[in-house]
Formats: structure tokens, C-alpha cells, sequence
């Protein structure tokens, strides 16, 4: 569903600050796959999912998405197909509109915005349905800004915008990592439910091993700007946090540098 | 204040009205601090005067005014979002040419319309009643029309993502828009509404000048903040609303300075900037010294 051939991108280019982000990644990514993306800081995680969302050109390579190249299509254009969700919660809603105009906006994610109103009265219901799902009350404050929102809230709700229109592809970027821990996993939870209900292929960063381990059905980790682990299927299934710590340490284990590194 | 001048104020509220809603989409919307508007209210004017000169109807004239206006903002937003100028200096870099362009417009540094018809003297004629009455009414008509078609506008799918284009970039790309086109559009519709003012302006007075935008971003600034400061910016038709009747309590906050007498000082038309930049600089101040208040308050 989508090929990623040989990306290469590096920042501060010709610079003595030159930094490799990413070094001739390669992944085929099949329909229905829940990735779960793991690596130290500065692997490259973030860098590949913002590639493929297009967040900057490429220096090289090649992405598809659905049989379509899409290497040279803008941010704003792949939004179409991709939905997004960003580790700051603030990022993925509109502070200064209430929550029904966010919806809307979301609800015309890839289609042409004309002069209808925004907000529909036969799309209010239809918004109050989605709310529910939340189980945070959203769905009797329609009219309420986005901004007095708490930020597990907000997050919430952009996981149900991203999502409002069926994306071919979901990239979710740690997007539990600024919430407490309790709202972190109901975050978690609607990720969860949303991608079996909507049976989405969808990307997953995270820094936290147990939840790269329990969700999706692939997990890879990133390393120096390149995949070094690829496990799905059955070993994925298998898989424990120690098996990881192990291989890490036998990547990292000519540096000298505690596994711990992975954790921080 | 005497009811003359209180009209006096009023007409030229209305008349800059449509210059402070353009500022408003610009500063408050869009978030884009754009100065065309010095150059743009100018070259309103300049092109209603010139057209009516060449003997089109008033009322064209006002038109092609705001689609000139238009084409000023749509070159700032391309420099901006095209060629990644930063907006400010786009905007100044517009505004500075847009002074050399005006000139060759006009051909010369200022236009009188004395003995051509205008849309004032047409409506003067139709409305019998006194002109210092019948100008405010044309001018508040026309800022009352503009006002509702931007209320209904904002509340459409595309004025929501103009909204969310000033609010959250990325999130409204993550939806799928193009925010250089929202930008350019958006500047543009700013500035067209800032070139029709200029062309009303121009038509009231009878006479366009090359200098006459001197000070137009930051009266219209003056006036976007009185008017949140009174009327409130709760909801966008409020704030739309409250930009206008700020741009009349602003002129009546000049005409009442420009009464003002102490002992042999009196304060003149050439103090008029300093006047309106104390008056934004207080604006600006205000609701910080009100924080402040009201925490020592709470103590």
C-alpha cells in the first residue's frame, strides 16, 4: 500500500552541523499494517513520518501511496489521504474555534471548501455521534472554543478529526508523550478502537516499549537514520521488552552507550 | 463636541470603516501585520480618481479601485508565501512601490474632482437632506452591507479554513489546505477593502493624494483595538462589528482631541500621529495595567 524506496534526508546540508536524519530507508508497508516506530532521539522517527507526510522535500528516494507517487506532492495535497496526530496536543485543533467548526473542517479534509456553511444543522448529529465516542461529554458543548480544552481533550479530539474521513494512512507522532499517564491511555485506547473499527493502516511513534509491544502487529526500530529491526507476525506477538533491550545493546554494544539511552 | 462635528467624525468613521475591517482580517485573522494598507488606500483613490477623470461612472470607478487594491494584497501575499519574504517586510516592500505607481497612476502627485460627479453628490442629490446627514448614512450603508456578506462569509467552509489559516497552519495543512492560497486570497480581500475605502475617502473629499495613506495601518490599528476594548471580540461577528464602531469612536477621539485647548497650546491637524500613536500605545497598555489591578485586587 505503501513503498518507501532508499529516502535520504539530511538537515543543515554542507553545514559542519550537517545531521544524516535519514540514510537510505526502505519499508513496504501493507494494507491494514499497525506499525509501531521505536528508536533513541534522534533515530529518525519523527523525521520519517514527517517525510511521508511531506512535511519537508526529500533530498532522494521515492514514496508511493496507493500505487500513486507522491514524492513530489505537497504537505497540503497528501493531507488528503493522510491523517495526522502530533505530539503537542495543541497542534492538531484550531484554538480559536469551537469545537463543531473543528469538526467541520475535518469532516471536508481533501474536498473542495465552497460557500455552504461551515457548520450544517444535518451535520451536528452526525458530529455528536463521533463526540460520544470520547466519552468526555464533548458532544453537549458543540459551541465551546477549542482553546478552553484541556490537552487530553484536545488530543482527543484530534484523533477523531484525523480520523472523521477515513485516511488511507494514519501517522500518529508520540502522540500520548505530553499527556499525564491516565489520559495518555485513554488516548491509547481510542487509538486502539478507532484503527480495528475503521480496520486502518496507520504508523505509530513512541518512546514507550511496552506500548510499541502491545499495539499494532508489526513493530520496527529506527537507528541512525536507518531500520535496524523489523519484526512481525507471530515474534511480534512473542515479543518482550527484554528481547528488545537485547538487541539494542547488541547494536549499540561496539558504542559503549547504556541501553537506557532507548528508555530516556 | 458639536452635533457637526459629531457627524464630521461619523462620516469619516464610515469612511475609513472599510480600510479598518480590511486591517482587522489582516492583524486579527489572517495574523499577518501587513502595511500594503498605506499604499493601498492611496492607490484606491488614485485609481477612482483617474477612472472618473476618464469620464466612468462613479460607481465603476469604486470597483476598479478594489479590484487594484486586490492585485496590491495578492503581490504582497505571493512575496510573502512564494518567495518567503517575511510578511512585514513584504508588505513594506509592496507599500514602498505601490508609492511610485500611484504617482504614475495620477501623473502627478495629487487629483482634485471638483466639477465631477461622485457617488456622494449623487446620493446627496437623491436623499434630500443636508450632506453633513446624508454622507455618514451612504458610508455607513455601504460598511453595514460589506460587514454582513464578511459575517457571512467567515461562517462558509472556505471562511473557516481563512480563520484556521491564522490560527493554526498546520493543523488546517493537515486538513488538506493550501495555506499560500488562503494568504494570498486573504491579503488580497484585505487590501480590496482597504482600496474601496480609499476611493470613498477620495470621492468624499473630492481629491486623491499620493500622501493621503501616511498612517493608514496604524489608525486602523487604533481603531481594530478601541473597538475590542469596547464592544468585545467574543465571537467574529462581534469582533467584525466592534472593528467598525471602532473606526467611528476613533474619529470622534480625534475630533474631540483637535478641540482641545490649554492656555495658548492647542493641538493642530500636524499633531494628529503622535496623538493616534499615544492612543494605540494606551490601547496596547491597558489591559495589562488592568491585569495588574485587578491581581493586586485579589491579594
Amino acid at each position: 500500500m505503501i513503498s518507501i524506496t532508499d529516502i535520504n534526508k539530511a538537515f543543515h546540508k554542507g553545514d559542519v552541523n550537517e545531521v544524516t536524519a535519514l540514510n537510505g530507508v526502505n519499508l513496504e508497508v501493507n494494507e491494514g499494517d499497525f506499525i509501531t516506530i521505536i528508536g533513541s532521539n534522534g533515530a529518525g522517527k519523527s523525521t520519517f513520518l514527517n517525510a511521508i507526510a511531506g512535511s519537508y522535500p526529500l533530498d532522494s528516494g521515492q514514496i508511493n501511496l496507493d500505487g500513486e507517487n507522491v514524492t513530489k506532492w505537497a504537505e497540503y495535497k497528501r493531507a488528503a489521504l493522510i491523517g495526522r496526530v502530533f505530539q503537542d496536543p495543541l497542534l492538531g485543533t484550531c484554538a480559536g474555534a469551537t469545537i463543531e467548526q473543528n469538526l467541520a473542517m475535518a469532516n471536508t479534509r481533501g474536498k473542495v471548501r465552497g460557500l455552504g456553511f461551515g457548520v450544517k444543522n444535518r451535520d451536528r448529529e452526525f458530529f455528536r455521534e463521533k463526540l460520544a465516542i470520547l466519552k468526555l461529554g464533548l458532544e453537549d458543548r458543540l459551541k465551546t472554543h477549542t482553546g478552553l480544552l484541556s490537552g487530553g481533550q484536545r488530543q482527543a479530539l484530534t484523533m477523531l478529526m484525523a480520523t472523521m474521513v477515513r485516511p488511507r494512512l494514519l501517522l500518529l507522532d508520540e502522540h500520548t508523550a505530553a499527556l499525564d499517564p491516565k489520559t495518555g491511555g485513554m488516548i491509547l485506547d481510542l487509538t486502539a478502537e478507532i484503527v480495528e473499527k475503521q480496520n486502518l493502516t496507520a504508523l505509530m511513534v513512541t518512546h514507550n516499549m511496552n506500548q510499541a509491544i502491545s499495539m499494532g502487529n508489526r513493530l520496527i526500530m529506527f537507528h541512525r537514520g536507518e531500520i535496524v529491526v523489523d519484526i512481525s507476525g507471530e515474534e511480534k506477538q512473542n515479543l518482550k521488552v527484554e528481547d528488545l533491550l537485547r538487541r539494542f545493546s547488541e547494536l549499540r554494544g561496539e558504542e559503549g552507550v547504556s541501553d537506557r539511552m532507548l528508555l530516556c | 463636541m458639536t452635533s457637526y462635528a459629531f457627524f464630521g467624525a461619523l462620516e469619516m468613521g464610515f469612511a475609513y470603516g472599510l480600510m479598518v475591517i480590511g486591517v482587522y482580517l489582516t492583524f486579527r485573522v489572517l495574523d499577518f501585520p501587513d502595511l500594503t494598507v498605506d499604499g493601498s488606500l492611496p492607490l484606491g483613490a488614485a485609481v477612482s480618481a483617474v477612472a472618473i477623470t476618464a469620464g466612468y461612472s462613479p460607481v465603476l470607478a469604486i470597483f476598479m479601485a478594489t479590484g487594484a487594491g486586490f492585485m496590491a494584497g495578492v503581490v504582497t501575499g505571493i512575496l510573502n508565501t512564494k518567495f518567503k519574504i517575511l510578511h512585514l517586510l513584504a508588505s513594506i516592500l509592496t507599500m514602498i512601490a505601490l508609492y511610485s505607481i500611484n504617482l504614475r497612476i495620477m501623473g502627478r502627485p495629487n487629483m482634485t474632482l471638483l466639477g465631477q460627479d461622485t457617488v456622494v453628490d449623487w446620493f446627496v442629490g437623491l436623499a434630500e437632506m443636508p450632506p453633513y446627514i446624508s454622507t455618514p448614512i451612504l458610508f455607513g450603508v455601504i460598511c453595514i452591507v460589506i460587514v454582513a456578506l464578511l459575517i457571512w462569509f467567515l461562517h462558509t467552509e472556505l471562511g473557516l479554513v481563512f480563520l484556521a489559516t491564522g490560527d493554526n497552519m498546520q493543523m488546517i495543512t493537515s486538513q488538506g489546505v493550501n495555506t499560500d492560497t488562503v494568504i494570498i486570497l486573504g491579503v488580497g480581500l484585505s487590501n480590496a477593502l482597504v482600496a474601496t475605502s480609499g476611493a470613498l475617502v477620495a470621492q468624499n473629499q473630492g481629491a486623491a493624494d499620493v500622501n493621503m495613506g501616511v498612517g493608514t495601518i496604524i489608525a486602523g490599528l487604533a481603531s481594530v483595538i478601541i473597538g475590542e476594548t469596547v464592544f468585545g471580540d467574543k465571537t467574529i461577528s462581534r469582533a467584525l462589528v466592534a472593528a467598525l464602531l471602532g473606526s467611528v469612536l476613533y474619529r470622534i477621539a480625534i475630533a474631540l482631541a483637535l478641540g482641545l485647548k490649554l492656555g495658548s497650546f492647542s493641538i493642530t491637524p500636524s499633531d494628529l500621529n503622535l496623538i493616534t500613536a499615544l492612543l494605540v500605545i494606551f490601547a496596547l497598555v491597558m489591559p495589562q495595567v488592568k491585569k495588574k489591578i485587578v491581581a493586586r485586587r485579589a491579594q
